[in-house]
């Protein structure tokens, strides 16, 4: 997969400056109204990650790597599952079993609230980190 | 209605499957596949399993149709014809295909009155109504996923994880040639090897 010539394509790069910004933003209602409509960590993580297949499609994977760097990417990866798993082992720590989020806070369903949601932030961080380097390097070839 | 409609989603899957197994052309057997997830999608929403629809339509027909023209690059457009298809071949798959088929036979009917689910309601009665009651969320389908379910969706993370490592441990290793590492100061002035290649590509 090549880059776009920068010179050419001027419509496609102005229409692509202006979506982005929405692409962000739904992702970021998909992940964080999963509790309530359709949606989670895995869809918002995978519309996350296409705004910048998007990016690096019209301007060029260079320009989409200095917005967000290869090893950055690696180091989300870790991230997401360790908040993941972080929310269990802190579960654990305060007095319930793995992942047993009644503990997190004073009223159980609070606890459920808060570990639900950082349980969800962990996956849409994993699944945007791994996504965006699938693209890297499927797209890096020369 | 929602019967006319899922049989012609269904005959629409038919045709696109088809299609992808007649075409030489690998490109368009790609922009098929994102298809075919787009119309299974369209089939979930019409079952009332809206987050497995978003899913398959962002998966599915958005980043892997992506990643496909991504692979595509590292090959030809055109699949290489083949001579025949040896009689090994056709006895695996149609027997392979055939025990599938089979394993299907026994599970209960698409709302079957008589499936474990129903004939034993106090499982899936308790997660549609006291999962309000116990986690506070009104999506059940979040409550068991990341609560009820936490543990089985650690091990999907995990497993995303895991795929991310491996290829870039496959892939990353070509990538890191010095000539990548120069940084581009006029986009403009890209090598223009195979342009035109990529261009229909995309």
């Amino acid at each position: 997969m090549k880059l776009y010539r920068r010179q050419r394509h001027r419509v496609l790069q102005i229409v692509t400056k202006l979506i982005i910004p929405f692409v962000l933003l739904f992702a970021l209602y998909v992940q964080f109204h999963g509790d309530y409509g359709p949606g989670g960590g895995f869809q918002a993580g995978v519309i996350f990650a296409s705004a910048f297949v998007l990016h690096g499609l019209i301007f060029g994977l260079q320009r989409t790597r200095q917005v967000i760097t290869p090893s950055m990417l690696r180091v989300l990866m870790a991230l997401g599952v360790l908040i993941y798993l972080g929310t269990g082992i802190v579960s654990m720590l305060l007095g319930g079993n793995l992942l047993d989020y009644d503990f997190l806070a004073h009223d159980p369903k609070h606890g459920q609230h808060w570990g639900i949601f950082a349980v969800e932030l962990g996956v849409g961080v994993t699944v945007t980190a791994v996504m965006i380097s699938l693209f890297y390097s499927f797209a890096s070839k020369r | 209605m929602e019967l006319l409609v899922t049989v012609v989603l269904l005959t629409f899957l038919v045709a696109i499957v088809i299609g992808i197994i007649v075409l030489r052309d690998l490109l368009a057997g790609v922009i098929l596949l994102g298809l075919y997830s787009l119309i299974a999608a369209g089939i979930f929403v019409v079952m009332d399993a809206v987050d497995v629809a978003f899913t398959e339509a962002a998966v599915g027909s958005g980043i892997s149709t992506i990643l496909f023209l991504g692979a595509l690059s590292f090959t030809k457009h055109e699949q290489k014809p083949r001579g025949h298809d040896s009689l090994l071949v056709v006895v695996f798959v149609v027997l392979t295909g055939g025990l599938l088929i089979y394993g299907t036979l026994d599970m209960p009917h698409y709302g079957d009155p008589n499936s474990p689910a129903q004939t034993h309601p106090e499982h899936t009665q308790h997660y549609l109504y006291k999962s309000p009651d116990e986690t506070g969320m009104p999506n059940v389908v979040t409550s068991v996923l990341a609560s009820y379910r936490g543990y089985d969706t650690l091990g999907e993370v995990v497993v995303v994880f895991t795929a991310g490592i491996a290829v870039l441990s496959i892939l990353g290793l070509i990538r890191r040639r010095p000539e990548d590492e120069v940084p581009e100061d006029a986009p403009g002035d890209l090598p223009s090897t195979g342009e035109s290649d990529s261009e229909q590509s995309l």
